[in-house]
């Protein structure tokens, strides 16, 4: 067992424009970010995480895309009642996404916690792209937001992930599907299709953003093994022992 | 894959008028008389206001009361209000020939949100696929009268409304009115460049419609620009 080294001070440093009221502020968190889709063994991997760096004595917080208070379940109803522009539905989600960035994830990190995030904008600007919104307002969009210390992108085969989904839920989501694309009629084609082109968005945002691809295809211990251990290098580069 | 056209680039047959000024500056009186008008010279006409998409309502109404906003979140849901409206009516109406007649449009953001503490260019950015109006109408009237319009009889004023979120004073009027005159400037910084027709708000109703109406006739098909120059000839 590691003995955890304190992290030391570090200030918020923005993707894009930024928020300007928040500029300067200083944290002594660190933020890292899981990223992948449905079937990469996500949740798994964040649970894993949060385990041995609580073990080493790091406070640990986790956060996910789940809809925040602000807008709670209403947009599910609400999609079904009426159709809602794609590029409204971008704007609710960075809505909801700013909400948990200033309200949980900022607080923590100011408070001194690792934030595990189990997705960050990534999928949220994936998800868009896809269905046809530009890549640039995508971005300058999500400009508003923090840049992690860590992110990593679970990449699986989109035929392997198929296998995953369908056997942990015995049905496809139709969103995750993309069966709104009309991409084709055969549910296992639009999968694949479908997460493909998503994976397509990770890649080009890898330089981006400085996305880390982790191959997922490799059983859960061996993953592991391979995120703990870049986590580890990097919070023992940046850490200061206890004085 | 990507496909957002540029708004410039898309053929719209409609016109796009837009009023702007701070509560209180009489804007939404002088929209109210040009619609009358447009209909009665025989125009398809669509009216639409800020904040009143029905469906981000719904979403937002319980979260609104338990969460507190903040200037960036604040920002993002009028954005997806102004969105929902312009991808709903707006834009198609646009493309379909109407009048689309617009009380506030995105500079009540570039002026609020930025007062507020956003990013400028951020929130110009996020609006960016927003098409230009052909006509942008800026009320302006000195902060105390339009106060005074709007604080006759003491309303009570919501939270965010009065700008109370800003810290400005302990006062909800004494907020109100020093939020109002920080939008004012915003106002007054953007009007060369967003191409601001600036209207004297304190002027009589009537004169002030009269001239609203001249400057709209000059968007009108020809046909119906002869009809209406007969009028306003008249008037």
């Amino acid at each position: 067992m590691r003995t955890a080294r304190s992290l030391g001070e570090r200030t918020l440093d923005f993707y894009g424009d930024g928020i300007p009221y928040l500029k300067g502020r200083s944290i002594k968190g660190r933020l890292i970010v899981i990223e992948g889709p449905d079937g990469s063994g996500r949740s798994t991997q964040v649970d894993l995480i949060t385990a041995k760096l609580e073990s080493d004595g790091h406070a640990v917080a986790t956060t996910g895309l789940k809809r925040s208070d602000l807008i709670g379940k209403g947009i599910l109803e609400a999609k079904q009642k009426l159709p809602i522009g794609k590029k409204t539905l971008t704007l609710f989600y960075a809505a909801d996404f700013a909400d948990q960035l200033e309200h949980k994830i900022i607080p923590a990190l100011e408070a001194g916690y690792i934030v595990l995030a189990d997705r960050y904008i990534y999928t949220l600007i994936a998800r868009s792209t896809v269905r046809g919104i530009s890549r640039r307002w995508s971005y300058d969009l999500f400009g508003f937001t923090i840049k992690p210390d860590l992110v990593f992108y679970l990449d699986v085969r989109p035929e392997e992930l198929f296998h995953r989904v369908f056997q942990k839920y015995a049905t496809l989501d139709y969103y995750e599907s993309g069966a709104d694309l009309g991409l084709s009629d055969d549910l296992y084609d639009s999968f694949v299709a479908y997460q493909k082109m998503m994976a397509k968005e990770f890649k080009l945002m890898e330089g981006r953003y400085g996305l880390v691809p982790i191959d997922a295809n490799r059983p859960v211990s061996e993953v592991n093994a391979d995120l703990q251990k870049r986590i580890d290098a990097y919070l023992s580069k940046i850490g200061r022992a206890p004085a | 894959m990507t496909t957002n056209k540029s708004p410039k680039k898309e053929k719209l047959s409609g016109r796009l008028i837009v009023v702007e000024g701070i509560d209180g500056s009489g804007k939404s009186t002088q929209l109210h008389l040009l619609d009358k008008w447009l209909r009665h010279l025989g125009l398809l006409v669509f009216n639409t206001e800020w904040n009143s998409s029905e469906i981000v309502k719904e979403i937002t109404s319980k979260g609104k009361k338990k969460a507190l906003l903040t200037p960036t979140t604040f920002s993002l849901l009028h954005a997806t209000d102004f969105c929902d409206r312009y991808e709903r009516n707006v834009l198609p109406l646009l493309r379909a020939g109407y009048f689309v007649l617009a009380d506030r449009y995105v500079y009540t953001a570039y002026a609020r949100d930025t007062v507020r503490g956003c990013n400028p260019r951020w929130v110009r950015k996020i609006y960016s696929f927003a098409a230009r109006p052909d006509a942008a109408f800026y009320y302006h009237v000195p902060v105390e009268v339009a106060v005074k319009r709007i604080l006759t009889g003491r309303p009570k004023l919501k939270y965010y409304e009065a700008g109370m979120d800003l810290n400005l004073s302990n006062d909800e009027y004494e907020s109100y009115r020093i939020f109002q005159s920080r939008i004012i400037e915003e106002y007054k910084a953007m009007a060369a460049t967003e191409g601001f027709r600036v209207m004297d708000g304190s002027l009589e109703i009537e004169m002030q419609q009269v001239l609203m109406r001249r400057q709209v006739a000059e968007l009108l098909p020809p046909d119906v620009a002869a009809v209406a120059a007969r009028e306003l000839g008249a008037q």
